[in-house]
């Protein structure tokens, strides 16, 4: 391999024990990539505990991984094969290590999901998954090891693959092969067995040869995040690492959020001269025309393609820490080099990561409406605890993943994960502990103040969402509206609030809007005219989130002609049809952070 | 961008986080290869300054030639050293003679922690990398130690995304490893590419030379030909041996290099 290509980073995730560090152990070995006494050490390692030879050993380089036999922490090496450079990323499967797994897969090019074929898919192979999947790696193969545990039978290996792919394609992720394996005895891991005469396929190197190269470093708009600004001699030279596009002395660049223009005049570097051009992954420094206020945190980009700036967003994010994540709760968010104070305004939806399965995610909703194959990040619709109804959950636990709205203090500049990765995804801190990392799914605006469920050219507003709060400080009743959102079909609504709490199916009519919206599952099924609309048996509730004292097709033909559109939903219609307490209440409150 | 280039942007991206994050930094600076090459990316990084002192933990039984070196150099190049002795050990007797590990302990260890104490410091820059041996191989960018400079390495805090552990109580400090995803021979790739000069102990005199400097007494010579850059680069595209193979320590026992470096030992 030439020494000037970028080395291809793999992960190795899966379940406690299904043979990550083994299956390294065992290439590196079989590749003859492991420097003398590495082996001889992990002998004399074998003989001083008496227990067997473990391939293990060689990456477990703890004292604790080598005795309790499981991997604690995270490692990297480097090898080789006569195609190209790789490093090779082992994390643990202990579901009590998720942090650190999270820590080595977090960059990898392509992972591979090791199972047990043995004892089959379990618990912390499908959290792996869900994690690979928001943490945006796409290129996934599965491995079913210990094939000699079911004397490398077809239908072990059969079972594995289809139980993963099964799973992977909830999260909208391909497995690119299913390689039968055993790390223990060698088998499949350079070249075929004849004990595996029914596998066609290619082997474990084999497979990683065959994957695409290190992908280019982002190309795409301009990002450079300002992560300092220094003066050390007569130049006043910001710094950053370009992520995303290109960037040239003399270009016509705008600072975000604030969004000043200014052209770069130089590119200092040291100790050559003369940089004129910066690409994506260079950690950069330019100065500019104009001396205007910079500091870090800003994202440098072109006007014609600005970040957006916000400061409330739609996020997917997985939790670790030790106290749940709690909607209301102060956080500090850092996204690329922006760190701002937050709180989380809403709990979508929050997802066992290891519970779900393609199974009982179709079997929650037979019969009832469903979103369909909407999806944002890696969350379903049907994914979360159908029997406890988890969208109304005000917390986050450790090793969940959940949808949520977040606030900040300050506007950003931030992406889309989808358009740029670095500015798209962001670490939550709480305390002195990253405790959860998570991407941009949506930028929700906060310019109109108003929330809206829209389709096509059909726009009805709707007060759902609003807080009703008695204070305790003014002795009144207040309203705090809700941040601005627009909801499509798919999209989750927030179901319960600090002082809103309703159902996951049911239907808002608004009638000063003549306009129906169905919610299933928590999700926007359907937004369509009245005249189009019919009464299916679930709670009504109108467009402030009061309910409607409908309990029969009959009871709502006579709503429907006791409003009147001149005078809207006046006293008598309310006294008559509407139920404020059904799913609002009135909590006290002391003055409160407003977002 | 080749490679060599991705591991310098993000060596420069690190040492740009730790002096934007961190307060009081300091950098170990150990004469050898790695801190050499260190010294070099902290210039690159910030555009020909290097905006901390180097710190030069010295025990006194280092090979001579080094001090020499270091002297020398950081005259030439104005550099703002600090070299600290753990001067009690010393008049206390401690050498390899005590046993080889005690005198790490002392000499080493505890003289960091003597410095690090001294100038208050919360960030150590220091320059191990993952591929030098097993405890190092699991350490973090970011690495936080406690008031009493141990190294949590089974609760190690997360890190991803390059967003680094800047948030911790008072008295703690972070250990810095902006060399932490490079590997030997990178080091020499990128020595050669970029044409710093290094001490002439890595170079091959009467068939040997050293891979890696230490102490005189703990440190061998390897057997080697190699006396020019490239010719270090062809020798370690061949070798199976490690490059800690001559350095004494890592052999007392299999996990005494995790021990050591529990302790707050670099
Ligand atoms: N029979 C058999 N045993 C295996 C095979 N691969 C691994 N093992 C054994 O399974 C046990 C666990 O292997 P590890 O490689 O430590 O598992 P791991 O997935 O890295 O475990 P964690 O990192 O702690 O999650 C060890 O005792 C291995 O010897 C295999 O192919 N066949």
């Amino acid at each position: 391999m030439g020494a000037r290509e970028r080395f291809l980073k793999l992960v190795l995730v899966g379940h406690v024990d299904h043979g990550k560090s083994s299956v390294i152990g065992r290439l590196l070995y079989d590749t003859g990539s492991l420097p003398q006494g590495a082996v001889d050490k992990v002998r004399r390692i074998a003989v001083e505990t008496g227990k067997r030879f473990e391939f293990a050993y060689l990456l477990d380089a703890f004292e604790e991984e080598q005795k309790q036999g499981i991997t604690i922490d995270t490692t990297r090496l480097r090898f080789h094969t006569a195609k190209r450079g790789y490093v090779i990323i082992d994390a643990p499967g202990h579901k009590e290590f998720l942090k650190n797994m999270i820590s080595g897969a977090a960059d990898a090019d392509a992972a591979f999901l090791v199972v047990d074929a043995a004892r089959g898919v379990e618990e912390q192979s499908r959290r792996h998954a869900s994690m690979l999947s928001l943490l945006g790696i796409r290129q996934v193969c599965v491995i079913a090891n210990k094939m000699d545990l079911v004397d490398y039978a077809e239908d072990a290996y059969l079972k594995v693959k289809e139980d993963m792919e099964a799973f992977l394609e909830t999260l909208g992720l391909r497995s690119g092969a299913c390689i039968p394996l055993s790390a223990l005895e060698g088998v499949n891991v350079l070249g075929g067995s004849d004990k595996l005469p029914w596998y066609g396929g290619r082997s474990l190197i084999e497979t990683l040869d065959a994957l695409p190269g290190a992908p280019d470093f982002e190309q795409s708009v301009l990002r450079l995040p300002v992560q300092d600004v220094y003066k050390f001699d007569t130049r006043r030279i910001i710094a950053g690492r370009l992520e995303s596009g290109l960037l040239r002395v003399g270009d016509l660049v705008a600072v975000y959020p604030g969004g000043r223009r200014t052209r770069v005049a130089s590119m200092p570097l040291w100790p050559d001269e003369g940089k004129t051009e910066a690409v994506a992954g260079e950690s950069i420094g330019i100065t500019v025309a104009d001396e205007f206020f910079n500091r870090r945190g800003e994202v440098i980009g072109h006007a014609s393609d600005p970040p957006p700036v916000t400061r409330v967003f739609r996020a997917s994010l997985f939790w670790m820490g030790k106290r749940p994540l709690i909607r209301g709760r102060d956080y500090k968010l850092k996204i690329a080099t922006q760190a701002v104070p937050v709180r989380v305004r809403d709990i979508l939806r929050v997802v066992d990561a290891a519970r779900i399965d393609a199974v009982s995610a179709g079997a929650a909703h037979t019969g009832a409406v469903h979103a369909g194959a909407a999806h944002i990040g890696a969350v379903h619709a049907g994914a979360a605890r159908p029997e406890t109804g988890v969208n109304d959950a005000a917390g986050v636990e450790m090793n969940d993943v959940a949808e949520v709205i977040i606030a900040a203090r300050e506007p950003l500049a931030l992406d889309l994960f989808s358009v740029c990765r670095a500015t798209g995804r962001f670490v939550l801190v709480d305390g002195y502990d990253v405790a959860g990392g998570g991407i941009v799914t949506g930028i929700e605006s906060e310019a109109d103040g108003f929330c809206f469920f829209v389709r096509g050219e059909m726009k009805v507003s709707c007060d759902l969402f609003e807080e009703y709060f008695y204070s305790l400080d003014e002795q009144a009743v207040n309203k705090r509206s809700a941040r601005a959102a627009v909801y499509a079909v798919g999209n989750l609504i927030p179901l319960k609030g600090e002082s809103f709490s309703y159902p996951e199916f049911f239907d808002i009519v608004s009638l000063p809007d003549d306009a129906a919206i169905r919610i299933r599952s928590g999700r926007v099924a359907e937004i369509l005219p009245l005249a189009a609309y019919g009464y299916e048996g679930l709670p009504l509730v109108n467009g402030r989130g009061f309910a409607l004292r409908v309990r029969s097709s009959e009871d709502w033909r006579r709503c429907l002609g006791d409003y009147s559109p001149n005078a809207g939903e006046d006293a008598d219609f309310a006294a008559k049809w509407l139920d404020f307490s059904a799913y609002r209440s009135i909590p006290f409150t002391k003055g409160n952070w407003e977002i | 961008m080749d490679y060599l280039d991705a591991l310098e942007a993000h060596s420069i991206y690190i040492l740009r986080e730790a002096y934007n994050r961190l307060g009081k930094l300091g950098m170990l600076w150990s004469i050898g290869k790695d801190s050499t090459v260190m010294l070099w990316l902290a210039k690159k990084a910030f555009f020909g300054h290097c905006p901390f002192p180097l710190v030069h933990v010295d025990t006194t039984f280092k090979i001579p030639s080094m001090i020499s070196y270091r002297d020398k150099t950081a005259a030439e190049l104005g550099l703002d050293l600090i070299v600290h002795v753990n001067r009690e050990a010393i008049e206390a007797g401690l050498g390899p003679e005590s046993g080889r590990l005690k005198c790490c302990a002392a000499l080493k260890t505890e003289a960091l922690q003597q410095v690090v104490r001294l100038h208050a410091f919360e960030g150590l820059i220091v320059g191990v990398r993952r591929d030098e041996e097993g405890s190092r191989s699991k350490e973090r960018v970011f690495s936080e130690r406690n008031a009493h400079d141990e190294w949590d390495y089974a609760h190690q805090a997360p890190e991803f995304w390059d967003q680094f552990k800047t948030e911790f109580p008072k008295g703690h400090h972070i250990r810095v490893h902006p060399l932490l995803q490079w590997t030997e021979i990178d080091i020499w790739r990128y020595i050669g590419r970029e044409k710093i000069p290094v001490i002439d102990l890595y170079f091959s005199r009467d068939g040997e030379r050293y891979r890696s400097l230490g102490c005189l007494p703990c440190t061998g010579r390897i057997q080697s030909s190699a006396a020019t850059v490239e010719e270090i680069i062809a020798e370690l595209e061949h070798t199976t041996v490690s490059e800690r193979a001559g350095r004494a320590q890592d052999r007392e026992d299999a996990y005494a290099m995790q021990k050591l470096r529990k302790a707050g030992y670099m």
